[in-house]
């Protein structure tokens, strides 16, 4: 419950962040809402030697619509992601898969930077705007980058994030009036999905990524293609897990998280084509 | 004496609000964490990581040099501050096997939270960092986490004691020698069932917290404990550190819930008290969630084998069981005591010959010790026999419910002297089970299923009930000598009517969220004609409650609160003789109604309980022999268990394409006698109710085979929440208790006893057109979903 | 570390360890003893307090992450004496037993309330899901939040 000691540095923009876990290298991590962080701290299984506090670091809590695409800053809460009238209108499969976030005291506090930096192939935003195809704008002492989705995802809490960078920003291309669903299965509702899927579908094209399904979010590329190609839903949900490679824990062997992601994946789609 | 059900009277049976609420609603309230004891020492505990592992050596030089760190000791270094290993309060055999089980281990680890070494330091924050800066050596040996591999002897955990087994009982009643097997090999019916009775994490919200204060002198000591057992524990500590019973006081502030987990005395408890006794300075400690889970018992634990034989009509022949009871690594206080606490109950509410064979084994493994957790012993024998039931109406193709009343013990049969020669005092098993059905609205379940359960759908809906009594009541000491129970079942009050007629109720049971204070002050109130705020319950500390044997198995009300109501009775007694004295009668001429006394048939003699009071406090005018004061002591021990029994049933929908089960609806009829305060009545069944879904839907404490605890803290262990589990619905009946005045019997744990069976065979009912016949316990939807392949051999419909 | 946190109205300053945490200065620091730890993973609710208005586990914030911020905790909710209907409802329709969840569920369900001031039986349920009784089974709580909202 009580975490190893570490010191504690306010960053108040995301320059002086970044130069700050610049000299602190691999020791250091950022700390935004803390309620990904701060859960491993407690049971001690993360014990960086230095936090650096960026939730105060100001304009980095926004929903934008940026005309193809909203522009989310990297300390929007999850509760301001899941309200939002701008979200709700251009990315609601974004809008839903936030009201999933644990639960509302988490989701007052966690922010969808800290949920994506920590890149938990368990996380449902992760999986969301891997769907969506989003792009997350990073900072790092060179300056800013674009990282599509689709390629920040290395390994299990592994992204591309260099240890000098800070997510700044998630661009979310508008939905433009496609279906979409987000199908959480779990056993509890506060609790993690046992596999997730987020899924879009608009005249034959599909995006679709799995919760739970690796080391990463996957994106079930199989099965979108197959849409394109005009293969039936049941079929296409047949591939789900394609290019997943499940875990075996408590809750589930990989073959039953196997199983679920068909099922959820032919249910995600037949909500999202109505 | 004649019973009768409750008539509305001015405060039994009302739903009084409690007067425990508002300081838990301010946050007034102290729970033991919650106390500030001024230069109190804290205690962390060193746990060990193996299940089964030698101590080679314990090296604390590094955390010694954490600044705040005072001193660290080890089993070893601790051997001399005990007079005897903790206590096992029930050798229910002869030659059942105890392992000697110290505060700390000592040369050897036997399960994962075993506790290695103890540290304290002047702060929280340091005794946490010390426990990183330990460096033991084991040597790691074979865990035995299985219970059937442990009963084969293979490796034996406690070498000294030659065997896995601690005990193995048996309860053989036969009308005549063999009629058992005679039974069953004449059967027209028989079904022969296994079940597993999973580990059950209790996870009372509040973790287990101590403080223990030395007095500056004269070597008492102040046990303040997050307990269920204030008075077991003050006699307990006592002897396990060779002191005098009257230097040691326990007080249980506010306790965060129990449900069994805090009837113990724990490793912790003697720690504090004879590190605080060395350094002589407060101690204190409390667990973290993740340790809870494995340094505070769990529930359950049993592989069961059930047989039912029965003839043409499906009328119960015979009944065979055998068990192999889970101990875990150490007995503690009851441990060895909770499978047999079930024995009796195998055959459930139903009426059969004297043809009962029952054996249970019990033996040890490389996990947390188990003990009492919300029904003990009684949910898994409950579970038994209603799945067993269910299995023979399968086998005899009939309605499991038409099964259940062909074999009902009949109203007209109470009191009913069952095979075991336990007297059922009372009940109406029928009456609550047609009410059960009526609230559910079975033919329209039915039909609903009718329709819905067609081939190839996806969503099934299915129904499930239990018919349960349970033995509770704790119990006629008597009984429990004949069960080698080291302890009695009374329960003692003391009832004292102070001079401006103001009412202290003292008590000895320990209540946790019951609320007793409540209760007490209803009974008392009644009884003296008083309001209820005008009555004080005193409760849950050793020195202002000198006499008592706590909170448990149901207990509080059908003895402690029966031993209110004699004490009242008492008190009434001796003012009616002061009354009398004063009024210049005799005391048959006197009636006492409303708190007031007064001669039959001249309504203006009279006098107030309150001016006999304050009569008693000045004895200017007491009659010849009569003592002053008003008060009376009483000791009760019950004549009987209690029974309190009723009928559960669900329906679910159950999705065969995720194995998801979804409670639609719970009703449960349950029937504890007369009911004191039914707003607490019906939140016992909520709470009892709800833990008996968790343990059918959700909860497990999942172990590896080497012995770690998979599902170690609430985010693994699945508690549910409320959007997890359904509304309930309550219903009742009453049959009063004939064996005690107030006609009651207790609740506590009726609602866990009923609720498992209710919610597995309704997945099965569910599932039974896919053939599924069986379902393990917790029924998570990756269970329900493979037992549905398997039955359908894996093929698609 | 130096914060300054105003909690229940009160201005606080102190000095402590980063890795203190919010429930941990609350109890300790402060010595406000309502909000109750019931596990170590956030998923119980006990530790459920205000902050900007918001309900929040103190238990995942570092007393740090709060310098400058206002906190409610349940001692701040009965004002001269006077409960808050929250408060009411719970003793009104038997919402705890032990009363160890009970602060964290209280401060809980008035968040939900200011974000949903007349939910359905589900959404109670549902807003609730980060929050854990042992000893209702839930049954009273979701009764008490309903009649506070005024439902029937």
């Amino acid at each position: 419950m009580i975490p190893a000691a570490f010191d504690y540095k306010r960053a108040t923009s995301a320059a002086e962040a970044i130069s700050l876990v610049s000299q602190y290298g691999s020791d250091a991590k950022f700390l935004a809402g803390g309620h990904s962080l701060l859960p491993l701290m407690k049971l001690r299984l993360a014990q960086p030697a230095m936090l650096i506090d960026i939730g105060r670091v100001k304009d980095l809590s926004y929903i934008k619509d940026a005309g193809s695409h909203l522009a989310i800053g990297a300390l929007t809460r999850h509760m301001d992601v899941e309200t939002s009238k701008v979200v709700h209108e251009h990315a609601p499969l974004l809008a839903k898969a936030a009201s999933h976030v644990g639960d509302s005291q988490v989701r007052h506090r966690g922010t969808i930077g800290g949920s994506i930096a920590h890149a938990d192939p368990a996380s449902d935003l992760p999986a969301t705007t891997l769907a969506l195809g989003a792009t997350y704008v990073v900072q790092g002492p060179k300056g800013q980058r674009e990282i599509a989705a689709s390629n920040f995802y290395k390994g299990f809490l592994e992204s591309d994030l260099a240890a000098d960078e800070m997510l700044v920003e998630i661009r979310v291309p508008k939905m433009q009036g496609a279906g979409w669903s987000f199908q959480k299965f779990n056993r509890r509702a506060q609790d993690w999905a046992i596999v997730g899927v987020a899924a879009w579908h608009r005249k034959g094209e599909a995006g679709v990524a799995l919760v739970n399904m690796g080391s990463t979010p996957i994106l079930a590329t199989s099965v979108a293609n197959a849409i394109a190609k005009g293969a039936s839903i049941s079929d296409a949900a047949a591939l789900a897990s394609n290019e997943a490679d499940p875990q075996s824990d408590l809750n589930a062997s990989s073959d039953y998280r196997k199983h679920l992601a068909s099922v959820l994946v032919r249910r995600a789609l037949e909500a999202a084509s109505k | 004496m004649t019973i009768t059900e409750n008539k509305p009277t001015s405060v039994i049976g009302t739903r009084l609000l409690r007067r425990e609420d508002p300081p838990l609603l301010t946050g007034e309230a102290k729970f033991t964490n919650d106390l500030n004891i001024p230069g109190a020492l804290h205690l962390t505990v060193l746990r060990s990581p193996y299940a089964h592992a030698k101590i080679k050596s314990i090296d604390v030089s590094a955390a010694l040099k954490i600044a705040g760190v005072i001193a660290i000791y080890t089993g070893k270094d601790l051997q001399s501050s005990w007079a005897s290993p903790m206590p096992c309060a029930w050798p229910v055999t002869p030659d059942m096997k105890n392992p000697a089980h110290y505060p700390l281990a000592i040369d050897k680890v036997n399960y994962v939270g075993d506790g290695v070494a103890a540290i304290l330091a002047t702060n929280e924050v340091a005794s946490r960092d010390a426990l990183d800066a330990i460096d033991v050596q084991y040597e790691p040996l074979k865990a035995v986490v299985d219970l059937e591999d442990s009963l084969s002897d293979k490796n034996i955990i406690h070498t000294e004691l030659g065997t896995n087994k601690s005990y193995t009982w048996p309860l053989l009643v036969e009308e005549t020698p063999g009629c058992v097997e005679e039974a069953f090999k004449k059967a027209k019916y028989k079904v022969k069932e296994r079940y597993v009775q999973q580990r059950l994490i209790p996870m009372a919200m509040e973790p287990r917290a101590i403080v223990a204060v030395p007095q500056p002198f004269g070597g008492d000591i102040t046990l303040y404990s997050s307990t269920q057992i204030p008075h077991i524990l003050k006699v307990m500590t006592a002897l396990t550190l060779g002191i005098p019973e009257q230097q040691v006081r326990v007080v249980a502030p506010s306790v965060g819930g129990g449900f069994g987990s805090k009837l113990d005395v724990y490793a912790e408890e003697l720690l504090c008290m004879a590190l605080s006794r060395k350094h002589n300075a407060p101690v204190r400690w409390v667990e973290e969630r993740s340790e809870n889970t494995q340094a505070t018992i769990q529930g359950r634990g049993q592989i069961q084998h059930v047989e039912l034989a029965a003839d043409e009509n499906g009328k119960i022949t015979a009944v065979r069981v055998r068990i192999v009871g889970d101990m875990g690594a150490y007995l503690q206080l009851v441990t060895p005591g909770v499978p047999l606490l079930g024995a009796f109950l195998y055959a459930g509410v139903y009426d059969i010959p004297k043809a009962y064979d029952f054996e249970c084994t019990s033996v040890f493994t490389n996990l947390t010790p188990t003990d009492a957790y919300r029904g003990a012993g009684r949910p898994e024998a409950t579970y038994a026999i209603e799945m067993a039931m269910e299995a023979l109406a399968r086998a005899m193709k009939i309605d499991s419910f038409e099964l259940r009343k062909r074999n009902y013990i009949k109203k007209e049969q109470f009191p009913y002297v069952a095979f075991s020669g336990l007297t059922y005092d009372s009940g109406d098993h029928l009456l609550a089970a047609e009410k059960a059905a009526k609230m559910t609205d079975l033919a329209g379940v039915r039909a609903q299923q009718k329709k819905q359960n067609v081939p190839g759908a996806t969503k099934l809906l299915g129904l499930g009930m239990s018919s349960y009594f349970e033995m509770c009541g704790l119990a006629p000491s008597r009984v429990l000598a004949s069960l080698n129970y080291s302890a009695g079942g009374w329960e003692a009050a003391t009832v004292r009517v102070l001079p401006t007629n103001k009412v202290q109720v003292i008590t000895g049971t320990s209540p946790h969220g019951q609320g007793h204070e409540t209760s007490w002050a209803m009974i008392a109130a009644e009884k003296l004609g008083v309001a209820p705020e005008d009555v004080d319950v005193l409760h849950s500390d050793t020195a202002i409650s000198a006499l008592g044997l706590d909170t448990y198995g149901s207990r509080s009300l059908p003895v402690g609160g029966v031993a209110i109501a004699l004490a009242c009775d008492k008190v009434i007694e001796k003012a009616k003789t002061i009354a009398a004295h004063q009024l210049e009668c005799a005391t048959e001429d006197l009636q006492f109604a409303n708190g007031t006394f007064s001669v039959k048939g001249s309504p203006d003699r009279a006098l107030p309980l309150a001016a006999i009071a304050f009569g008693a406090f000045t004895a200017h005018n007491l009659p010849e022999g009569c003592e002053p004061n008003l008060e009376a002591q009483v000791s009760y021990d019950p004549p009987n268990f209690s029974w309190p029994f009723g009928t559960h049933m669900c329906v679910v929908e159950v999705d065969t394409e995720t194995g998801a089960v979804e409670i639609l609806k719970y009703i449960a009829v349950d029937d504890c006698g007369n009911q004191i305060n039914p707003l607490i009545v019906e939140g016992q069944v909520h709470g009892g109710v709800v833990q008996g879904i968790a343990q059918a839907l959700f909860e497990e404490a999942v172990y590896d085979e080497d012995g770690n605890l998979k599902s170690s803290n609430l985010a693994e262990y699945l508690v549910p929440a409320a959007c997890d589990v359904p509304s309930i619905t309550t219903g009742h009946t009453i049959t009063p208790s004939p064996t005690n005045q107030l006609g009651v019997k207790g609740i506590g744990e009726a609602g866990t006893i009923g609720a498992a069976p209710t919610v597995i065979s309704a997945i099965i009912d569910a599932l039974s057109g896919l053939g599924v016949t069986t379902m393990a316990m917790p029924a998570s939807p990756q269970t329900v979903w493979k037992t549905i392949q398997a039955a359908t051999s894996g093929g698609k419909k | 570390m130096k914060v300054s946190i105003t909690v229940n109205g009160k201005k606080q300053e102190a000095d402590v360890e980063p890795r203190t945490l919010l429930v941990h200065y609350i109890r300790e620091t402060l010595g406000l003893t309502g909000t109750n730890v019931g596990c170590d993973t956030s998923s119980c609710g006990a530790c459920t307090i205000h902050l900007d208005g918001e309900a929040v586990k103190s238990c995942t914030i570092l007393a740090v992450q709060a310098d400058g911020t206002s906190l409610t905790t349940i001692e701040g909710l009965a004002k001269d004496g006077v409960m808050h209907p929250m408060q009411t409802a719970f003793m009104e329709n038997h919402g705890l037993q032990c009363g160890y969840c009970t602060p964290g569920m209280v401060m809980a369900a008035i968040g939900l309330l200011k974000e949903n001031p007349k939910p359905t039986e589900d959404e109670v349920r549902m807003g609730l899901e980060g929050n854990l009784c042992r000893c209702t089974g839930y049954h009273n709580i979701v009764k008490s939040v309903l009649a506070a909202a005024g439902a029937k």
